[in-house]
């Protein structure tokens, strides 16, 4: 076994030794917004007209709850091991930061893709929801993840302090799920606001998402699919220059 | 023979500061060796630099011959480190921890050799305990076992005794010199001198980045340090010798320095001569923190107290 298959597994037991906090504790968070939000806007807002608001809603709940815990799990992972300073079991085997990031990566997407599972699981029963194109919306989920994975790698090794992850969080990747059409259309925004949208990547993950229940969606899935590609590359070219260069883990 | 570690004009500096201004060394495959020096005098910056964990300015350095930063891979498998934090994972227990760190240095199935290093830090008992729930002493070993995992052997231990109580102080360097004794190089960083003198055949001294003194143990405390001497005589008389320096005189009372067993029989053969009575007279051996105090300029970086 190989130190990368290692750390993985590592990185797996760990989120999965707490599931009721880093699991249970999402699913339950989606699930109010979805009953709550469904509940409350049901009949008032109707995005497609052959599905119900808590059909619209669900996939774009789904999708948040991916992003956010799989940025959530290498973010909080490595400032756990930056602080408490366990991270030097890992700096001084013969771990490349090729095997470094892949392994932190896989666990966020893992993580992620197991709270949206299990949010759409448990959602089932009280939302119809079509699954027109199943295969773009795991495309989407993977991606997204990725993207969000990395995205924490980067916030991990970058924070010294939990509250410089907390703004992070709360000042980049909040604001940028909400504002990326999981509660609405972005059709139904003004012009210069739709247009702000197309700017953050957030939208075409959450957009190309929905694509693969409804069919349809606000931008060409294939499009979405490119910029969120693109996306990916960018932010894991910089989370390995970041590594290679040993960015306040190697002093 | 090749060096255990080559270290090859090593410089660092953290912003203003010069941690290591070029420093060059070889530590001898089976050594057991000490280094030395007061806080800030690049100790640990050079132990980092050894295990990877931080990046030399200028230099190079080398396990068994393979380059830290070309040929990582293996001067890593060749290397053990023990950390001078206590650090730990809260989330696992110590044969989890002991399994990930083989793990990741490619070992799959070493639940045998696990289990030796267990029963020899005496942690048998605790392998299925919670990290958090060890006391510090109990933490400290594990770090040593964590070094051992992949049976490297160049082993570096930095302060691996600081807050440790006693007993178990003695019980780590038993075990610590049964692996010198099986052919493991030891490099030790310590507070201790006595613990230094006791277990290094080699001392490297630095100060402030550079190394001020590179010897065998013996000759350093054969060439700066020399014997102490408290003397009361039944009057204010003493011969001049040249091996001798006086410390302190007050009256009949002398503390003299000698500079070996040689200057003492002479000594004593002139108080004799001129029929000078000793009336008290304590002799104190070669002490490391003599030479550490001379060359370095300052206190040992232990305040805390001896034992």
């Amino acid at each position: 076994m190989s130190g990368f298959a290692m750390l993985l597994y590592k990185e797996l037991l760990r989120f999965w030794r707490v599931a009721f906090q880093t699991v249970a504790a999402p699913v339950l968070t989606a699930l109010l917004y979805l009953v709550v939000f469904g509940q409350t806007l049901e009949g008032r807002v109707r995005v497609y007209d052959e599905a119900s608001y808590s059909a619209f809603l669900l996939p774009g709940l789904v999708m948040m709850s991916v992003l956010q815990n799989a940025f959530a799990n290498s973010s909080s992972s490595l400032i756990q091991s930056k602080i408490t300073g366990n991270v030097i079991f890992l700096l001084l085997p013969p771990i490349s930061y090729l095997e470094f990031f892949a392994a932190y990566l896989l666990a966020s997407m893992a993580r992620g893709l197991v709270v949206g599972l299990a949010v759409l699981g448990v959602s089932t029963p009280l939302v119809a929801l079509p699954l027109a194109a199943p295969l773009w919306a795991l495309a989407f989920a993977l991606l997204g993840s990725a993207i969000l994975g990395a995205m924490g790698v980067i916030a991990g090794i970058w924070a010294d302090k939990f509250d410089q992850l907390a703004a992070f969080q709360n000042f980049v990747i909040m604001p940028l799920t909400f504002l990326s059409g999981v509660f609405y259309s972005i059709h139904s925004l003004p012009a210069f606001w739709q247009e702000l949208s197309h700017l953050n990547p957030f939208f075409y993950m959450i957009d190309g998402f929905r694509y693969g229940f409804f069919g349809r969606s606000d931008f060409a899935p294939a499009a979405s699919l490119a910029v969120v590609g693109a996306s990916f590359v960018v932010l894991s070219a910089a989370a390995l220059l970041l590594l290679r260069s040993g960015y306040k883990l190697r002093g | 023979m090749m060096p255990a570690i080559e270290i090859c004009n090593v410089a660092k500096r953290y912003g203003a500061l010069q941690a290591l201004a070029g420093i060059s060394l070889d530590i001898t495959p089976g050594e057991f060796f000490g280094l030395l020096g007061p806080n800030g005098a690049g100790k640990t910056t050079l132990i980092s630099i050894i295990a990877g964990l931080a990046r030399a300015d200028a230099g190079s350095v080398r396990i068994m011959g393979a380059d830290v930063v070309t040929d990582y891979r293996r001067a890593r498998r060749l290397l053990g480190v023990v950390p001078q934090e206590l650090v730990f994972d809260p989330f696992f227990s110590v044969r989890e921890t002991l399994r990930f760190q083989s793990g990741y240095f490619g070992l799959r199935r070493n639940d045998d050799w696990i289990d030796e290093i267990l029963q020899h830090l005496d942690l048998s008992a605790k392998a299925g305990t919670n990290m958090r729930a060890l006391s510090g002493g109990m933490k400290r070993r594990v770090l040593v076992a964590q070094a051992l995992v992949h049976k490297p052997p160049v082993i570096v231990l930095d302060e691996p005794t600081a807050g440790v109580d006693v007993e178990l102080r003695q019980g780590l360097w038993q075990f610590i010199r049964r692996l010198n004794r099986a052919g493991h190089t030891i490099v030790l960083t310590t507070h201790y001198l006595e613990e230094a003198e006791q277990l290094c055949s080699r001392i490297a001294m630095l100060k402030a980045g550079c190394i001020v003194a590179l010897d065998s143990t013996r000759n350093l405390l054969a060439r700066f340090s020399g014997l102490q001497l408290k003397l009361r005589l039944d009057r204010a008389a003493l011969p001049e010798d040249p091996g001798v320096t006086v410390l302190a005189a007050d009256g009949e009372r002398f503390t003299l320095r000698l500079r070996d067993y040689a200057a003492l029989e002479s000594l004593l053969h002139r108080l004799r001569e001129l029929g000078v009575q000793i009336q008290e007279f304590e002799l104190a051996p070669p002490d490391l923190e003599e030479v550490f105090l001379r060359l370095t300029g300052n206190a040992p970086a232990a305040a805390e107290p001896r034992t």
